[in-house]
C-alpha cells in the first residue's frame, strides 16, 4: 500500500512537471494551429542557457533565469517571426515536419557548442527526500510538481488579461480577429514567447533533476501524451493531462515493470495516445473540430 | 534542344499515355537504369557499398512511404516500426529455413498485416492526430520487438541475417547485394509509377484531397485508406527486409529508431509529396548531404585557422539535417522534384525564353 501511495505522488509529481513541457505545446497550438514538436528541443535549449548563465558565467540563479527567460522570450519571437510565420496556410505535414526539422536543428546546436556530457545546474536544493507518514517524496519532484502548477495556473491567470482577452479571440478565430483591430500576428508571437518562458521553467526543473543534454528532447513525449488527453487546446486540460499520464506512467510501470523487464512507461504514454485518439481524439477538454466541407 | 517535341505526334491512345511519352525522357531513364546497372565496375567498393546502395535502399522506403502520404495522403510517423517488422520477420523467416523470396514476401504480409490494424485504429482521425497515433504506434512496436526476446534475440542483442540465396543467387558478396537492392528500388519505382495510372491511384488522390468528395463520387474513403495503409506497409516491410539484408547484415532495435521515421516523412517531404523522382532525391539528399558536409568538415579542420572541436563535428549531421529541411519546407514546399521539374520545363524551350510549352 506505501508502495502504491508512493508511486501515486511521485508519479503526479512527475505528471506536473510533464505538463510544464506540454504548456508550451498548448499555448501555441491555441493561438496558431501549430503543433510545436520542438518543444522538447526548447526545453534543452533553456535547460543549456541556465546552465550557462549560472554554472559558466557564474551569475546567480535567479538572475540565471531571468536572463534565461529573456533569451527563450526571444528566440521564440524569432522562431515564430522567421519560419512558422512563413508557413501560413501550409498543409499541416508541412508545419509539423518544420517543427520536427526544428527540432533536429537545436538538437545538433546545442550540444554541439555547449558540450554534449550531461551537465548539472544547481538549484540550491536539497536532495533529502521528504518524508510523509513512510512515504518517501522526491523533493525536487515536489517542488517541480508546486512550480508546475504555479505555471499552469499563472497561464490560466493570463488569459484573463488584456492580452490574454486578444489570445483567446484569436483562437477562435483568426478572421475575426483581425476584424476587431487585434493583431493576430503579435498574438501569435506572443504565445511563441510565452511557450519559451514556459521551456524555461521547464527545463530548470528538468535539467536540475536529470541533468542537461540531449536527454532532455525526449520529454516530448510524454508531453505529447498530456497534450492530447487533456485537448491540444486546453490549459485546464494540461493540468489533469500531466496528472493523469504522470500517475498512469508511473503506478504500471511500478507494478508490470519488474514481470515484463521494464521500459514499459513509453507503452503506458503510447497507449494513452492511441486510446484517447481512438475514443476521443479532441481530448479531455480540447475543442472538437468540425470540419467544413 | 534537349528535349525536343517536334515532330512527337501521338496517335495511339496507348503512346499518349505510356510512362514516358517523350522519347528523351524515356531515354534518360534508360540511361539512368544502364548507369545503375554498371555502377559495380564504374565505382569504388567503398562508395558502392556506402553510398549508392543505402542511398537505392532509403529510396525505396521513400516511395513506400510517398504511396501512403504522398498518393493517399495519409501521415505515418512510424516508417521505422514497418521496417522493423519487415526485418525482424524476414530474419527469423529465413532462419527457420523458408526460402528467401518468401521470407521476403511474409515480411511485406507481417508488416502490411500490423501496419493496417494500425491504420485502421487511426482511421477515425486525420491530420495532426494521425501523427499521434502513427508515433504511438512506432513506440508500441519498438517496445514490442525490444521486450521480446524471441524476436530480438533479448535486450541489445544484434540478429545476423543467414546466408540466403535469391532466386538461386547467393547474396554474399557486395555485387550481389548491391544488384538486390537496385532490383527491388527498380521494382517499386515501376509499381509507383504504375499505380499513379490505374483506378486505384485516381482513387487514393481522390481520397487524399478531400476524403468526403470522394465519397461522395462513389469512393469509399476507409477502402481505400485501408489499402493505402496495407500497401505501403507490404512495401516497407520488404524494403526493411533488404535494408537488413543488403546494408547492415545485422538488426538491431536501435536501427529502427523514431529518427528513422522522421528521416523517412523527411526523405519524402524533401523529395516532394507524391513523386518517384522525388523519394530518389530525397532520399539522397537526407542520407548523403549530411555525410557529405561533416566529411568535409572533418577535412577542412586539418587546415590551419579553421579548427572544429570533435563535438561540434559529431554534431554537424543533425544540423544539417534539422537545417535542410527548415530550408526546403521554406523555400520549397513542393520539394526537390518541383525544381527538377521547373529545370526541365526550362530546358524544354530552351533557348526560346517566351515559347509556350
Amino acid at each position: 500500500m506505501m508502495y502504491f501511495a508512493e508511486l501515486l505522488v511521485n508519479g503526479a509529481l512527475t505528471g506536473l512537471m510533464y505538463s510544464l513541457v506540454a504548456l508550451g505545446i498548448v499555448l501555441i497550438y491555441k493561438s496558431s494551429g501549430v503543433p510545436n514538436l520542438a518543444q522538447g528541443a526548447m526545453v534543452m535549449i533553456a535547460a543549456y542557457m541556465v546552465w550557462l548563465f549560472s554554472q559558466v558565467m557564474g551569475i546567480p540563479v535567479i538572475i540565471a533565469l531571468v536572463l534565461a527567460v529573456l533569451g527563450m522570450f526571444v528566440l521564440g519571437l524569432a522562431t515564430e517571426r522567421f519560419l512558422l510565420r512563413r508557413m501560413v496556410g501550409q498543409p499541416i505535414i508541412m508545419v509539423v515536419m518544420l517543427t520536427l526539422g526544428l527540432e533536429s536543428l537545436l538538437r545538433g546546436v546545442g550540444p554541439g557548442i555547449l558540450g554534449a556530457a550531461p551537465k548539472n545546474i544547481d538549484l540550491h536544493l536539497s536532495m533529502m527526500p521528504i518524508i510523509v507518514g513512510d512515504v518517501f517524496i522526491n523533493r525536487e519532484y515536489l517542488i517541480g510538481g508546486v512550480v508546475a502548477g504555479l505555471t499552469v495556473f499563472g497561464a490560466l491567470l493570463f488569459f484573463r488579461t488584456r492580452i490574454g482577452t486578444k489570445l483567446r479571440a484569436v483562437s477562435d478565430d483568426h478572421v475575426a480577429s483581425w476584424s476587431v483591430g487585434i493583431s493576430v500576428e503579435r498574438a501569435v508571437a506572443i504565445s511563441w514567447g510565452l511557450a519559451g518562458i514556459s521551456a524555461v521553467a521547464a527545463g530548470a526543473m528538468w535539467g536540475s533533476i536529470q541533468g542537461v543534454d540531449w536527454t532532455l528532447t525526449a520529454l516530448l513525449f510524454p508531453a505529447v501524451a498530456v497534450v492530447i488527453l487533456g485537448g491540444l487546446d486546453s490549459v485546464p486540460g494540461v493540468f489533469v493531462g500531466g496528472l493523469i499520464v504522470g500517475i498512469l506512467g508511473s503506478v504500471i510501470p511500478g507494478y508490470v515493470d519488474p514481470i515484463v523487464g521494464g521500459g514499459t512507461r513509453d507503452v503506458v504514454t503510447s497507449l494513452v495516445i492511441l486510446l484517447t485518439i481512438m475514443f476521443r481524439p479532441h481530448g479531455i477538454f480540447g475543442r472538437e473540430d468540425i470540419e467544413r466541407i | 534542344m534537349f528535349y525536343r517535341l517536334s515532330g512527337i505526334k501521338h496517335t495511339r491512345y496507348a503512346s499518349a499515355r505510356a510512362l514516358w511519352p517523350v522519347p528523351t525522357d524515356r531515354r534518360l531513364v534508360q540511361l539512368l537504369l544502364l548507369l545503375g546497372i554498371a555502377a559495380p565496375l564504374l565505382l569504388s567498393e567503398l562508395y558502392l557499398t556506402s553510398y549508392m546502395l543505402p542511398w537505392l535502399v532509403w529510396s525505396a522506403a521513400a516511395l513506400s512511404l510517398t504511396l501512403l502520404m504522398g498518393m493517399a495522403g495519409q501521415l505515418h510517423f512510424g516508417f521505422a516500426a514497418v521496417l522493423a517488422i519487415g526485418a525482424y520477420t524476414s530474419i527469423h523467416a529465413a532462419r527457420a529455413g523458408i526460402p528467401f523470396e518468401i521470407a521476403l514476401i511474409l515480411a511485406g504480409l507481417a508488416a502490411a498485416v500490423i501496419g493496417a490494424i494500425f491504420g485502421g485504429a487511426a482511421l477515425r482521425v486525420k491530420g495532426l492526430y494521425l501523427v499521434m497515433a502513427t508515433l504511438a504506434m512506432h513506440y508500441l512496436v519498438q517496445w514490442v520487438i525490444v521486450n521480446v526476446p524471441v524476436i530480438s534475440g533479448g535486450a541489445q542483442a544484434t540478429l545476423n541475417t543467414p546466408d540466403v540465396r535469391f532466386l538461386f543467387i547467393p547474396i554474399d558478396s557486395d555485387i550481389s547485394r548491391y544488384y538486390l537492392a537496385l532490383g527491388w528500388a527498380v521494382l517499386v519505382s515501376l509499381l509507383l509509377l504504375n499505380i499513379k495510372r490505374t483506378s486505384l491511384g485516381r482513387a487514393l488522390v481522390a481520397v487524399r484531397d478531400k476524403d468526403f468528395a470522394a465519397a461522395v463520387i462513389g469512393v469509399d474513403p476507409v477502402r481505400f485508406k485501408l489499402t493505402a495503409f496495407f500497401a505501403a506497409s507490404f512495401l516497407g516491410g520488404v524494403t526493411g527486409a533488404v535494408l537488413v539484408y543488403a546494408y547492415y547484415q545485422a538488426a538491431t532495435p536501435e536501427q529502427f529508431g523514431f529518427n528513422v521515421s522522421i528521416q523517412a516523412v523527411a526523405m519524402v517531404l524533401v523529395g516532394g509529396l507524391g513523386s518517384v523522382i522525388g523519394a530518389f532525391l530525397g532520399a539522397g539528399f537526407v542520407l548523403l548531404l549530411p555525410i557529405v558536409l561533416s566529411n568535409l568538415f572533418s577535412a577542412l579542420n586539418g587546415i590551419e585557422g579553421f579548427e572544429i572541436s570533435t563535438n561540434l563535428i559529431a554534431h554537424i549531421p543533425l544540423m544539417v539535417y534539422g537545417g535542410l529541411i527548415i530550408l526546403v519546407l521554406l523555400y520549397e514546399p513542393l520539394g526537390l522534384s518541383k525544381i527538377y521539374d521547373n529545370l526541365r520545363k526550362y530546358f524544354v524551350v530552351w533557348p526560346f525564353r517566351h515559347t509556350q510549352s
